[in-house]
This record gives C-alpha cells, sequence and structure tokens, in this order.
C-alpha cells in the first residue's frame, strides 16, 4: 500500500472524532461490565449456572 | 452510515454524516428518569418476596430490568420523534435535536432489549426474563405504537407496562407471581391516570399540537378533571389494599390512608379550582405518594424480617 496516495473518503472533524473515541470506549466499558457480571455470577452458581429452573 | 437508516434514492447521494452523538445522548435515550422509578418499584418487588436471592443475582436482575426499561425507552423516542419534535417538553431530545439518527435509536433499542432479556434468563430465570419481554413489547408495540396515537385512554391502558416492575422484581426472586405483586401492579395501574393527566392538564395544547389524542384534548380539560378524581376514588383504598389483605403492616395502613385522603383532597381541589397550580400540585404529590407507598412497604418488611430474626 503506497502512503503518498491522496486518501478518499470521509475526513472526520474534530468534534466527530471525539464523539466516537467516547461512544467506542461506552461499548467498551459495557462489554468488560458484562465479561465481570457474568464471570462474578459463574462463581457465585458454581456448578449450578447452567441449572435454570423455571 | 448506519445499517438501519434508510436507504437513498437511485441517483440521490445517501445521507452519509458521520453521528456526533455523544454518550450522553445515548443515555438521555433510555430515559434515566423513569428508569430509576422502574427499578425503584421493581426493587421492592423483589426485595419483599418471600425467598431469598443472592446478592449478586438481585443485583443482576435490577441491572436487567433497568436496561429494559431503558431499550422501551429509546424504542420510543425512535418511534415517537416527529411527535416529540412537535412539542416543547421533548423538542430538546437527541433525535429531535438532530444529534441522533432514529436508525441509531432503534438499534440500540433492539441491541439493549436483546441483552437484557437473554442475560435476565440465563442468569436468573426465565419468568422474569418472559415478563420483561412482555413488558418492553406492551410499551412499544402496544403503548407506543398503537394506542398513544389512537385513543384518550392511552395512557390507562399503557399504564401495565409502567405497572409490570414489581411482578418482574418479584418474579425474579421466586420463580413465579401471585396476588402480592398484583396488588403491587394494580396500584401503580390506578395511579397512573391521575398522575399523567394531572401533567397534561397544563400540557393540552402541546399535546394537541403534536397531534396526541391526550384526554384534556379529546374530552376536554373539565372531563379530565373528574376522571382524575374517579381515578383517585380508586387508587386510595387500593393503595391500603397490601395492609387490608394482611400482606403489610399498621404503618403501612397508616401511610396508605393519609396519602390515599390526599390524593382525594388534591382531586376534589382540581376539580372545584380548575388551576395549574392545583395540577401541578396533584403531579408533584402523586410521585411523592408512590414513592412513600413503596419505600414504606419496603421498609415493614425489612422491620419485620429484622423482627423474627431477633426473636428467632
Amino acid at each position: 500500500m503506497n502512503d503518498d496516495k491522496p486518501q478518499g473518503g470521509i475526513k472526520l472533524t474534530e468534534q466527530q472524532l471525539r464523539a466516537r473515541r467516547a461512544r467506542s470506549i461506552g461499548i467498551a466499558v459495557a462489554l468488560g461490565l458484562l465479561v465481570i457480571l457474568f464471570y462474578i455470577v459463574t462463581l457465585v452458581k458454581g456448578p449450578g449456572v447452567l441449572h435454570r429452573p423455571l | 452510515m448506519s445499517i438501519t437508516q434508510p436507504r437513498a434514492a437511485p441517483g440521490i447521494e445517501p445521507d452519509i454524516t458521520p453521528s456526533i452523538a455523544s454518550v450522553g445522548d445515548y443515555i438521555a435515550l433510555m430515559k434515566p428518569r423513569v428508569m430509576s422509578l422502574v427499578v425503584f418499584t421493581a426493587f421492592v418487588g423483589l426485595a419483599i418476596a418471600p425467598s431469598h436471592l443472592h446478592p449478586v443475582i438481585a443485583v443482576t436482575a435490577l441491572i436487567c430490568i433497568a436496561v429494559g426499561a431503558g431499550a422501551a425507552g429509546a424504542l420510543n423516542m425512535w418511534y415517537d420523534a416527529d411527535i416529540d419534535a412537535r412539542m416543547a417538553r421533548t423538542a430538546g431530545r437527541p433525535i429531535p435535536a438532530g444529534r441522533l439518527t432514529a436508525g441509531d435509536a432503534l438499534a440500540f433499542g433492539l441491541t439493549l432489549a436483546g441483552f437484557a432479556i437473554v442475560v435476565l434468563g440465563l442468569l436468573v430465570n426465565v419468568v422474569a426474563a418472559a415478563l420483561l419481554a412482555a413488558t418492553i413489547g406492551f410499551y412499544v408495540l402496544i403503548y407506543t405504537m398503537w394506542l398513544k396515537r389512537s385513543t384518550p385512554q392511552n395512557i390507562v391502558i399503557g399504564g401495565a407496562a409502567g405497572a409490570l416492575p414489581p411482578m418482574i422484581g418479584w418474579a425474579a426472586a421466586t420463580g413465579g407471581v401471585s396476588i402480592e405483586p398484583g396488588l403491587l401492579f394494580l396500584i401503580i395501574f390506578f395511579w397512573t391516570p391521575p398522575h399523567f393527566w394531572a401533567l397534561s392538564l397544563h400540557r393540552a395544547d402541546d399535546y394537541a399540537r403534536a397531534g396526541v389524542p391526550m384526554l384534556p384534548v379529546v374530552a376536554g380539560l373539565k372531563t379530565t378533571r373528574w376522571h382524575i378524581l374517579a381515578y383517585s376514588l380508586l387508587l386510595a383504598p387500593l393503595g391500603a389494599a397490601p395492609w387490608f389483605f394482611g400482606f403489610a403492616g399498621p404503618l403501612y395502613g397508616v401511610v396508605a390512608a393519609v396519602g390515599g385522603a390526599v390524593m382525594v383532597a388534591l382531586a376534589l381541589r382540581i376539580v372545584r379550582e380548575r388551576s395549574h397550580a392545583a395540577s401541578r400540585q396533584m403531579f408533584a404529590f402523586s410521585i411523592l405518594y408512590l414513592f412513600l407507598l413503596f419505600a414504606v412497604l419496603l421498609a415493614d418488611r425489612m422491620s419485620g424480617g429484622l423482627y423474627a430474626h431477633f426473636a428467632a
């Protein structure tokens, strides 16, 4: 890939870049919390984690 | 561009403006104030249930209920963006303000709803998850898409969605439902009309401009005032029902009786005075009334539990 070639596509403004970064961090935090939640619940439920009574 | 944005017609350049939506805009989509009341009533339903739930599982259930309520809020804002844009109270919401596309709100709401229901089903129990799915479905499909735009009874029937959270909390703890959460459901169900109609009395012009057939717009202010009184008269004894059925102690009975009497007195004042001040007072007190009923019920059960613990 030639880096000297002019880049096409959309150029994001500073505000759009900041907003996208904040949203990306938000998604990462939410997914991280979900992983932690599943980990803790697995510890709490132990082998019964797959037992789901109606 | 979001995959949920409408496809542009041939020959027309699609709108591919990158989003400037902040995390705060997405949080606003979830209606955090409504969510807080949902979580509180669900917590009371969960805490007073006669079975022990591990604190981690209880917190998980409440998170799922909160996220499910947020999903319902986001889907409501997606569908109602046209109405929101025409009302002063809601014109600043993320979609009508142009900070977020309707398609992005739809994708956000559906994703949250899916996660909330599946996680509640996997980590807590299937009954609670089914009730959460029914609540979100009722709020979005029945209330938002159908009733809100078609009948002045919209908030009466739609109020069922807001009344279900204590039942979900109870189901999370016990794996089923019974008469106790049913009473809590009825209290919130009959509390919703006087609460919202008191608000709509001094926002009738806003609703008329947006084309929403709220009772004051369709039937007039006088009829709405009488409806507020009628529902308050039904609500007052219902509020005391948990004590009457022996499901709450005398402290709850006193608070429910006094609170119910004040609700009826404020409704009578609305009918007599016809002032904005009276309807605003009714709206504000109705929130306090519901909060007090649930808080005292919770305290009553907790103190009963502590008493039993020390007496044993």
